[in-house]
């Protein structure tokens, strides 16, 4: 993925929308702030999402940090492979660190996240 | 808010070799440089070095020094030889724990190390205590710089800047000497289970010292180390934290720091209080947990026997060495042996977490 094509939100997920198909991840900006990755929880397939709610956990040796889904949709697929090796998540935050795939029910929450510029200026802002 | 923050020697040298920077207890410190993991596994395999600067150092000169820091102090201080370093804790009259600090004898003066969180208040409770004595305490803390150097190559590395031999040095002394050719403090203490030494010199010298052990450590795998994985090596090593294993509503015993208090020395403030939580036997006891998976129980997690609440987390992490989670704990005195398997309540989900022997880790 092309982090300046994705959308953000305000806790540092990012979405890319391919027809109705949403893909889901975090930042980089989010993984470096936590670093040291120890596990993940993932939503289970076939689970319905509202925007906000909370679909996972990343945990780090210093943080535990919820997942919140930007749009509205239903879980199609996780990436399960993060269970076992969280270095794609680190290494490729935007590509092979992807975390789930929606099939988006309602696209209405897009208009409420940041492009790439006003996602930098967020973060910028978090970190002092 | 930067601006307000205290600095040591080395601050502007972190924050330019990618330190991650946080307010400390009033300090600007660097959690890490890199990753925790990784500087982790440096301290355990080569050697790491950290600014502790931030450490309160207290100064007593005079005649009363000795038997002033014997009243505050659970530890016997009359009993200490030039060059002996102890352990020791301060608690207040209902035996409850101020701060765990280090007492150094030298030649002429005491030295009290004590927790940057906790420095004020000991100044404070210093002066609240002080009549009647004849002393002078320094608060030396700004004017001088401390670092440790730490792991199995820390003593190769910093031996050719030093007058002493820090090998020569039994654990837990420390000598006045030359740092760099001019006066400095060098002792066999550290915070983070490997061997190794902290060094004291005035803050006007504390950058050239750093820079030149980096320099130094280079070709031996030493790392510029921050407080992230400080945090994760005491915890392997389980010393306890002032702030987690270690509150104003926490006795010695109740600690598991036995070690560190005399009863029959000296008559401290909260002696009488000491002694009875020690013959107490429904005390919690302080333990090691571990878990299975790679869910971190941290401070606050409760633990539990069957429905039974049995006690609270203080401190938890991933095991950088043991890579999986470890946690202390107060638990019931019936559910404290090694083996006994507990839950933690992890956000609402119910975990095993068995009880394990500490230290989670020693070096071989």
């Amino acid at each position: 993925m092309d982090p300046a094509s994705l959308k953000y939100a305000p806790s540092h997920e990012w979405i890319h929308v391919d027809g109705d198909i949403a893909t889901i991840g975090i930042s980089e900006f989010a993984v470096h702030q936590l670093t040291d990755l120890v596990f993940i929880e993932l939503p289970e397939v076939g689970r319905t999402l509202e925007p906000g709610d909370d679909f996972g956990v990343v945990e780090s040796v210093k943080a535990v940090s919820d997942l919140y889904a930007p749009v509205a949709g239903e879980v199609t697929e996780v990436n399960s492979s993060l269970e076992d090796n969280l270095d794609p998540l680190t290494d490729d935050p935007f590509g092979a660190g992807w975390i789930i795939k929606l099939k988006v029910t309602d696209a209405s929450g897009l208009d409420q996240l940041m492009d790439q510029a006003a996602y930098q200026a967020h973060c910028a802002a978090e970190e002092h | 808010m930067s601006e307000q923050l205290l600095q040591t020697a080395c601050c502007d040298w972190h924050a330019a070799h990618n330190g991650r920077m946080v307010d400390f207890a009033g300090w600007n410190m660097p959690v890490q440089y890199t990753t925790i993991t990784e500087e982790h596994q440096a301290v355990r395999t080569a050697a790491g070095l950290f600014d502790i600067a931030h450490m309160g150092r207290l100064k007593f000169t005079g005649p009363d020094a000795c038997r002033f820091l014997d009243r505050i102090v659970t530890n016997d201080v009359a009993k200490l030889n030039v060059g002996d370093i102890r352990y020791a804790l301060v608690t207040n009259e209902q035996g409850g724990i101020l701060d765990d600090v280090l007492v150094y004898r030298f030649e002429d003066c005491y030295f009290l190390v004590v927790n940057a969180s906790n420095r004020l208040k000991i100044v404070d409770w210093i002066g609240q205590h002080q009549s009647g004595f004849n002393f002078a305490m320094e608060d030396l803390t700004q004017s001088h710089f401390m670092l440790a150097i730490q792991g199995p190559r820390a003593l190769a590395i910093a031996t050719p800047l030093l007058g002493n031999d820090p090998a020569e040095l039994k654990y837990y002394t420390g000598t006045e000497t030359t740092v760099q050719g001019e006066w400095g403090i060098v002792s066999r203490t550290g915070y983070t289970g490997e061997d190794g030494c902290e060094i004291i010199v005035p803050t006007s010298r504390g950058l050239a010292l750093w820079e030149a052990l980096i320099e130094a450590g280079r070709e031996h795998g030493l790392l510029p180390t921050g407080l992230g994985c400080r945090d994760t090596l005491r915890l392997e090593a389980a010393m306890p934290l002032y702030g987690h294993e270690l509150n104003e509503s926490i006795d010695p015993y109740t600690a598991g720091l036995a070690f560190g208090v005399k009863l029959n020395a000296a008559e401290f403030i909260g002696r009488d209080a000491v002694a009875a939580a020690k013959a107490r036997t429904d005390r919690p006891k302080r333990v090691g947990l571990e878990l299975e998976g790679r869910r971190i129980a941290r401070e606050h997690t409760l633990v539990y026997s069957g429905d039974r609440q049995t006690g609270e987390v203080t401190s938890g992490t991933f095991s950088p060495t043991l890579q999986k989670p470890i946690a202390m704990a107060y638990v019931a005195p019936q559910d404290a042996e090694p083996g006994t398997v507990l839950e933690v309540d992890l956000r609402g989900k119910r975990l095993p977490a068995k009880v394990v022997k500490l230290p989670f880790y020693s070096r071989g």
